[in-house]
């Protein structure tokens, strides 16, 4: 039984070790905002934050994660108000199909957190993620508009 | 209604291919009696009004990210007067367009068709829709419905300026009865009020708070998760597999072949099914497919390129002579590769059987042929198959079909009662692919003494989609999408050129691997042979690649104005800064024209830099630019990532790239700065999910070689010593 925190709520879960988080969160916290897109750490869909830090869930052990506070985009907003980014990407309308949005709005939060007003280079070393739709312009004006919010 | 059509799979999907002729059955039959639907009697089949003044439009295309839906509802809207504040949507059931005899048209969404070819009928849904309640009002007011206005869903009469709402005498519109939808006026798009802006996508919130429900998210009670493998050699067999080895891991419940072509663990979460498919040990029969790769399919093409053939595309003048009276000729060899799709939701269906109900949710862009597929796949009547359309991460074209629904099903079928959750790896998806085709191409041109372009000789070698997956679509076994941009003629895909002298013709070689309709589809590879290739001829006449093109394309008025409007925006002929270089293109496709200026940069050691790309677009009508928009910029990355870093590759059959790690796509680094030029000429109505796709690559390959002066004609770009950041 492993104890975790996510989004303020202390979890216990009896999944192996070696599960990776993005599957404790989807099949056994039944918590499908967080998307599978490769398994392997390389399109971003799965990001999280542990302990305020964005991570690649399907790469990071259950294990690893253990006694850790893990926030996912349904924990983003805070007593019922939006993040400052996600109403930045309301404002800007920056989702298509919007499957790989979960990940880039925790990728994007956590970058801000880290480096409040970022320039466009460390925007491209910071958001790797993949969006097939290819929506990038809209993501950077939204994080530029988040970030002077 | 009692109507119920004999149903099978491939009469299905052939019936559904032919209405795509027409898509008149919306509108030449009566928008049908009432039907309830939660409850509200609904004003016709697109449009149903609640009496808290809701509206809801029914969406009978698919929504993979394009933005077909809040377009659709934006359509609706306009022709109803309705107040937009109150619009939402649902999905058409696709058992109801079957029932209703497909009063909701082609629900297919590809070839940019959402819109451009379903405006007209839910349009006249709106406006039927709109009149309906106008009576009604007038009725209650006992005035002439002529005296009587609607706007933003309130009714006002206007020599008394009485007012009512559309929610307070829907239960009254709803029994009258409806107008012939042919009597029905529409709107002028000049005095489009909702239409025609950039309004703000209807499914936005839901997906920055994690709550849109993609069909990968489906939770049912008692819900299984399924991962499956199929042989990774198109066209094998699964010969058997070691259940008993993996039967005792975590989770598992169930391990089974599906169409004896895949085998599936069954476990309570996904990651139990996989770990225990990934070691569950099978034994392929890979078939004649195994001894194929990448360069006996090469040599096939190459065979192809020089070979007899009957299926010409586009044929004028003498081109023999042409050639054979040239002053200078030109020669070129192009190839393009294998793609993937790669949604980024991994394809998948969930699916629940019992002796006498088959349940399936999932993504798709056609219901009516995952409605086929659930028929067929569980044996059961169609009145007993119930299909659920949820919200597609992405499709491309990869979820026009239905292999992935057929599976779920099977298995399904093997565990009646509980629901399963089919959802493929990524590895299965890209080893699973119906790929983008491969195909080369060898093109000639002769120029005369004046270095007038007076002869193309273009000679496609290589794979017809039609041939591998719609072989009732062939014309005498000629494919005739192949040449999809280089037609003489026609409203989707006529090439821009006026060229005397012209023959261009396809050797049909088909791999065993699969193909599909990829976004953008023959466009992608033929827009590349012609684009650089003219810009190869216009080199070699010495003369500005713009005015060589512009000097042919006096009898193509509007491929000539997109592209003028492209160089306009883009400042062509204006200095760019030192080592910036500009590339442009131009290509006409499902109904729009499109054209790109590109600047880039490339460093000695082949760093390529795409600074900016000015993409213009003529689709006739615009229903909403900021949609357009978004299409257009979402183009340059999904086209620009397949030439600069995809392209799959064979090996012992198999294709060799397997993840986002061999298989990259452009990320925010790479982006470039894309402009967007929105010439809507009027008149007609074109698609824009698709068209820039075309000029993507050729217009950033010409700018390369403005750049290097080296001609690159095979890809991708990263085994060509070219790199992005």
């Amino acid at each position: 039984m492993a104890r975790l925190t996510v989004n303020g709520h202390v979890r216990h879960v009896d999944d192996d070790p070696d599960t990776p988080l993005l599957w404790v969160l989807r099949d056994t916290l039944g918590m499908a905002g967080t998307k599978y897109g490769c398994g392997i750490a390389q399109c971003g869909a799965c990001t999280v934050h542990v302990d305020g830090v964005a991570a690649r869930s399907c790469a990071l052990t259950l294990a690893a994660v253990e006694g850790k506070a893990i926030t996912t985009i349904e924990g983003l907003a805070a007593n019922g108000l939006l993040h400052r980014v996600q109403q930045a990407w309301i404002a800007h309308d920056v989702p298509q199909c919007g499957y790989c949005q979960s990940g880039m709005i925790m990728a994007v939060a956590a970058l801000l957190k880290q480096t409040p007003h970022p320039t466009d280079a460390e925007i491209d070393a910071a958001i790797t993620n993949i969006c097939r739709c290819g929506t990038y312009q809209r993501v950077r004006a939204a994080i530029h508009s988040a970030a002077s919010a | 209604m009692n109507y119920v059509p004999k149903i099978d799979r491939r009469s299905f999907v052939i019936g559904t291919a032919a209405a795509g002729a027409g898509f008149s059955l919306g509108m030449s039959l009566p928008f049908g009696e009432a039907h309830a639907q939660q409850g509200t009697p609904e004003l016709n089949a697109w449009v149903v009004v609640k009496p808290d003044d809701t509206v809801v439009v029914r969406i009978a295309r698919s929504e993979m990210g394009q933005g077909a839906l809040t377009g659709l509802c934006q359509l609706v809207a306009e022709e109803l007067e309705a107040d937009w504040s109150k619009v939402t949507w649902e999905y058409v059931d696709p058992r109801e367009n079957v029932r209703r005899k497909r009063i909701y048209g082609n629900m297919n969404s590809t070839g940019s068709n959402a819109i451009r070819q379903s405006h007209d009928y839910v349009r006249r849904g709106g406006a039927a829709a709109r009149q309906m309640l106008i009576q009604a009002a007038a009725a209650e007011w006992k005035v002439p419905a002529s005296e009587c206005t609607a706007a933003n869903s309130i009714i006002t009469h206007t020599p008394s300026g009485r007012k009512t709402s559309y929610g307070k005498v829907v239960n009254a519109a709803v029994k009258i009865e409806p107008p012939d939808p042919k009597s029905l006026t529409l709107k002028d798009p000049k005095v489009w009020k909702i239409a025609g802006k950039p309004i703000a996508r209807l499914d936005t919130r839901a997906k920055v708070t994690g709550e849109q429900k993609y069909a990968a998210d489906t939770q049912l009670p008692g819900m299984l998760n399924a991962a499956i493998k199929a042989c990774p050699v198109r066209g094998g067999k699964v010969v058997s597999f070691d259940a008993a080895k993996v039967k005792g891991m975590k989770g598992v419940k169930n391990v089974l072949a599906v169409g004896g072509t895949a085998v599936a663990v069954v476990a309570d979460t996904w990651w139990h099914a996989k770990t225990a498919l990934d070691a569950l040990p099978v034994t392929w029969d890979e078939g004649p497919g195994a001894k194929v790769s990448s360069a006996t399919i090469e040599a096939t093409l190459k065979e192809g390129l020089e070979a007899e053939t009957p299926f010409i595309g586009n044929r004028a003048g003498d081109i023999n002579a042409a050639l054979a009276g040239a002053a200078k000729k030109v020669e070129a060899t192009y190839a393009y590769p294998y793609q993937n799709h790669a949604c980024m939701e991994p394809l998948n269906a969930t699916a629940r059987y019992t002796a006498d109900k088959c349940e399936v949710w999932t993504s798709t862009q056609n219901a009516e042929a995952v409605l086929a597929a659930a028929v067929e796949a569980s044996g059961l009547p169609f009145n007993n198959v119930e299909v659920t359309v949820v919200t597609a991460g992405g499709g491309f074209g990869r979820r026009a079909r239905t292999d992935y629904v057929t599976q779920a099903v099977q298995i399904a079928r093997q565990m009646p009662g509980t629901p399963i959750k089919l959802l493929w790896s990524r590895e299965e998806d890209m080893t699973q692919g119906t790929y983008h085709p491969i195909t080369m191409c060898k093109l000639t041109a002769s120029l005369d003494a004046n270095n007038n372009l007076t002869g193309l000789r273009m000679r496609i070698s290589g794979q017809s989609i039609l041939a591998g997956i719609a072989p009732e679509r062939l014309d005498k076994g000629r494919d005739p999408a192949t040449f999809q941009g280089l037609n003489a003629g026609g409203t989707e895909g006529q090439i821009g050129y006026d060229i005397p002298n012209i023959l261009i013709d396809h050797a049909m070689r088909n791999p065993h691997l699969t193909p599909g309709f990829w976004r953008g589809v023959n466009n992608n590879q033929n827009a590349i042979y012609l684009e650089c290739f003219i810009d190869e001829v216009a080199h070699a006449a010495g003369q500005d690649p713009l005015a060589f093109r512009r000097k042919m394309m006096a009898k193509h008025p509007r491929h000539l104005a997109v592209l003028n409007a492209a160089a306009e925006k883009a400042d062509y002929g204006k200095p760019l800064p030192k080592g910036v270089f500009r590339g442009i293109a131009q290509q006409m496709g499902y109904g729009s024209y499109v054209a790109a200026v590109a600047e880039v940069s490339v460093s000695s050691d082949g760093l390529l830099t795409i600074h900016r790309i000015v993409g213009a677009t003529d689709s006739g009508h615009v229903v909403n630019p900021a949609s357009v928009e978004r299409q257009i910029a979402g183009s340059f990355v999904y086209g620009l990532s397949a030439i600069l870093y995809g392209g799959c590759t064979v090996k012992d059959g198999r294709v060799e790239q397997t993840n986002f790690d061999s298989y990259n796509s452009m990320r925010m680094a790479a982006m470039p700065k894309v402009e967007s030029v929105l010439v809507p000429s009027g008149g007609f109505w074109g698609g824009v999910g698709e068209p820039t796709i075309f000029v993507a690559a050729p217009a950033v390959l010409n700018a390369i070689f403005a750049a290097t002066g080296k001609r690159i004609r095979s890809f991708p770009l990263k085994d060509q010593g070219i790199r992005t950041a």
